[in-house]
């Protein structure tokens, strides 16, 4: 075991870590450890675009901005927070710009904007261009430029590195971060880092889908380290399904597709989202065109032979307005579906996307130990955190923008608490509770593997808790998970080596996916009311009277060593926007 | 009633898209033995489906030490460039079908880095050229308060190499990398490009003059298997010329 000491310690290399990072390391002795090289996080998926009321190209301004990030969120959001992040992604934008970003360019040489989900002018009138966007690829972009910018500043990088535990001692009555614990792959050495602060930047969860968009590595790694140290995971129910996956892949087809003027189709033909939503047809938010693609599929109007998907049309846009705008999309149904997206529409089915949930933060990134209490030199920032400023959903481009607003805001304030805070003693034997799990692992002799729990967990996952929920299905969910976390204490590997054993570290993150699908199905039990990306088939209205609340779920353990799950609830910040019926 | 599940569907239709495929993977682990083998797995798969899945199915199902890197699984992370068939691609962008599979597929390490386990290859000599060119726009004088401006056929200069991944894939392609681990490599040199000519940048000369090295664009012999190895479609070869030709005219 090896100590290391570092005034700020920042958890994975995507965009929220690395602007995080920039922040940090010019304030503070920073180390960031992530367990893929910088360059390979799932940020540079991400691809239609960034918010920000430039109003380059028409008229726009932050309040509807804030307006319709409240509204896409049916109205779960903390309006305190979206209003710094509708006001604070003007600069966003303009720093990634003059950090290098390529924008797609206006005529007279600023930035070009374009339509997306949800974005309207004046509170919903019209749809509004505010997404700064570089081709489909502005998520590869912005982590790039990150990137160049972390080489720029010199920024510290422990790659390969994977946090498994979050270190807390108590000082005078009040829980504060003491640091993190790491495996090293290349080694298996268990590395212990004391730092006066710690940023939670490690993404999202979506791995426990099985059609999904998200990376094989998004396995939670963060909320489940927090939450089994007691932390709450905040608003877990709120998962996220883009309408627009590959058909049975998952891959992600931009929404931009359908800002570029895209149509979705059922098998006649019909452009069905006018049925649903008249103004913003198409361009309604995701929860509202993830369910009414399932409804049209439930109705018997999905195409191919078994029904089951429905088709993205861009054949009516000129090729070379495709091969301009939208040239990663195209060349994916070329690539993995052998279309031709020029003549042909594409199949598409709604796809696990992202967790609205997460570690629960003020608007400093300062992570919440209850409803109030900060734990201090704790943060989280990105889709690890819940802010909240995507409520129920989140609008499109809003993610690009919140790691890059969050990320930098938590950045400052860890590196400012890193400077005016000493270091907090580490627990006694702080790589005690990774060694037992990593040996426990390595020497366990069970008959039960891992690629059969997860294939279970990710299949119960997509037929209980997906775009439609009923208090049966959840149940069924809840159970099955019950069920695999009891075979998981089973589980063996074979890879009994120390040099890079991804086997091993694949049985670690299943052991975080199952911790945290509990979790979810449990808050989703809880949740009698559909808001949002939660649709509850037996409660299908929005019950503000008993619902607008936060979930807030705890890990509790009985004396007798069993674990159980506490769920609390907290009150949503409104400051100017009454909840509305929400239609688009 | 739940979400509708595809595998339903699936088991429902008549003909298995399943056939019979060997894979042929290079093992390497300095824990068990000195020496590198190969070894053959033969399964069940779709070939429809990526090289990636089929080594998915070996590790998940057949021999959980088979070590390699991979996220996305789409194309744009980078993590799993390897040697199919002996050509430089992402196992992630590869479909079975594509690749004749009547006959064993061969999967080896990414060639002239230092192979540390199966096909993860140690890949800081490679981060560090890409480093030492500068991949950072540098600008002089105040910052303005809005964007910089820049027209979009100066955007359009430098798009290609915007869209470089760091995969390896053409550095690890080049005889000349293969032979003298010093020389920049295919990838670095495609971003020192991508920042040459970007008409808000001002240092241009700067890196030229780094490229202008002994182990700079000059090593270049222009055998285009970067090109053809690049999974993003980069002209790499062209953008080579281009600083080559910068570095002659002082133009860019």
């Amino acid at each position: 075991m090896k100590i290391h000491k570092y005034d700020t310690v920042i958890v994975g290399a995507g965009g929220a870590g690395m602007r995080a990072a920039i922040e940090a390391t010019k304030r503070s002795r920073t180390a960031v450890l992530t367990k893929l090289y910088p360059t390979r996080s799932h940020t540079g998926a991400a691809q239609g675009g960034m918010a920000a009321a430039l109003a380059n190209v028409e008229e726009d301004n932050w309040e509807w901005h804030t307006f319709d990030t409240i509204k896409g969120g049916d109205y779960l959001v903390d309006q305190d927070a979206a209003e710094i992040l509708a006001k604070e992604a003007i600069d966003a934008v303009l720093d990634l710009e003059k950090m290098g970003l390529p924008f797609n360019r206006t005529p007279n040489g600023t930035i070009d904007q374009r339509r997306f989900g949800g974005h309207s002018r004046n509170h919903g009138e019209a749809p509004v261009r505010r997404s700064c966007y570089a081709a489909d690829r502005t998520g590869h972009m912005i982590l790039q430029t990150l990137y160049q910018n972390c080489v720029k500043e010199g920024v510290e990088f422990f790659n390969e590195f994977y946090v498994l535990d979050q270190l807390i001692t108590e000082v005078d009555g009040v829980k504060k971060s003491a640091g993190v614990v790491a495996y090293e792959l290349a080694t298996g050495e268990i590395h212990v880092f004391q730092a006066k602060s710690v940023i939670y930047a490690s993404g999202g969860t979506g791995k426990f889908f099985k059609v999904t968009s998200n990376a094989h590595t998004l396995t939670g790694d963060g909320q489940a380290a927090c939450y089994r140290r007691g932390l709450p995971l905040e608003d877990m129910e709120f998962f996220q399904f883009h309408p627009t996956g590959i058909w049975r892949m998952g891959i992600l087809l931009t929404e931009g597709a359908r800002g570029e003027g895209g149509i979705l189709r059922n098998k006649d033909g019909e452009r069905f989202m006018e049925k649903y939503a008249p103004v913003m047809k198409d361009l309604a938010s995701r929860d509202v065109v993830s369910r009414s693609i399932y409804t049209e599929i439930r109705e018997g109007r999905g195409c191919g032979p078994e029904g089951d998907h429905v088709y993205l049309d861009l054949t009516h846009l000129p090729p070379e307005q495709l091969d301009a705008k939208l040239p990663d999309i195209t060349e994916f149904a070329r690539t993995y579906l052998g279309i031709e997206p020029y003549t042909d529409p594409i199949p598409i089915q709604p796809t696990a996307h992202y967790a609205m949930g997460g570690i629960p933060t003020n608007v400093q990134g300062e992570v919440l130990l209850d409803n109030t209490t900060v734990v201090p030199g704790l943060y989280a920032a990105g889709e690890v955190a819940c802010v909240s400023v995507h409520g129920a959903n989140r609008l499109g481009t809003n993610s690009l923008l919140d790691i890059n607003v969050f990320g930098k805001r938590s950045g400052i304030a860890a590196a400012e608490y890193s400077a005016s805070n000493d270091y907090v003693d580490l627990p006694e034997d702080p790589a005690s509770l990774v060694e037992a799990q990593v040996e426990r692992l390595r020497e366990a002799t069970g008959n039960e593997r891992v690629a059969d729990i997860r294939r279970e967990l990710q299949e119960t996952m997509d037929a209980n808790v997906m775009v439609f929920r009923t208090e049966q299905t959840i149940k069924t969910a809840v159970e099955k998970i019950g069920e695999l976390r009891a075979r998981y204490l089973n589980v063996s590997i074979q890879d009994k080596g120390r040099r890079f054993n991804t086997d091993l570290l694949e049985a670690i993150e299943l052991g975080n996916l199952l911790d945290l699908a509990e979790v979810m199905a449990v808050s989703a039990l809880a949740r009698k009311e559909s808001r949002g990306g939660h649709y509850r088939e037996d409660y299908p209205n929005r019950d503000d009277v008993n619902f607008m609340r936060h979930t807030m779920a705890y890990r509790e353990v009985g004396d007798d060593g069993s674990e159980s799950i506490r769920l609390d609830y907290k009150p949503v910040v409104q400051t100017r926007y009454q909840p509305m019926e929400r239609k688009y | 009633m739940a979400t509708p599940v595809l595998d339903k569907a699936e088991a429902e239709s008549s003909a298995s898209p399943y056939i019979t495929v060997t894979f042929r993977i290079r093992r390497f682990n300095p824990e068990v033995s000195e020496d590198a083998v190969w070894e053959d797995f033969a399964i069940e798969i779709d070939p429809k489906e990526r090289v990636l899945d089929g080594l998915h199915k070996i590790k998940w199902d057949v021999d959980g030490t088979l070590t390699f890197r991979r996220s996305c699984a789409h194309g744009i992370c980078g993590s799993d460039a390897m040697r199919i068939n002996g050509k430089n691609r992402l196992a992630c962008k590869t479909l079975i079908k594509d690749l004749n599979p009547e006959k064993p597929i061969t999967v080896e390490p990414i060639k002239g880095l230092t192979v540390l386990k199966d096909l993860i290859v140690d890949m800081e000599p490679f981060f560090q050229a890409y480093r030492d060119v500068m991949p950072f726009l540098v600008t002089k004088g105040n910052e303005p308060t809005r964007e910089r401006l820049q027209s979009a056929e100066d955007r359009e200069r430098f798009d290609d190499t915007t869209k470089c991944i760091l995969c390896a894939a053409c550095t690890s392609s080049c005889p000349v990398f293969w032979n003298d681990g010093q020389y920049f490599g295919p990838a670095a040199i495609v971003n020192a490009h991508r920042f040459i000519f970007d008409s808000r940048d001002e240092a241009g000369e700067q890196r030229l003059e780094i490229l202008n090295d002994k182990d700079g664009v000059w090593r270049c012999r222009t055998t285009f298997n970067c090109t053809d190895a690049c999974p993003r479609g980069i002209e790499v070869t062209k953008a080579i010329q281009e600083v080559k030709r910068a570095l002659i005219t002082r133009r860019f």
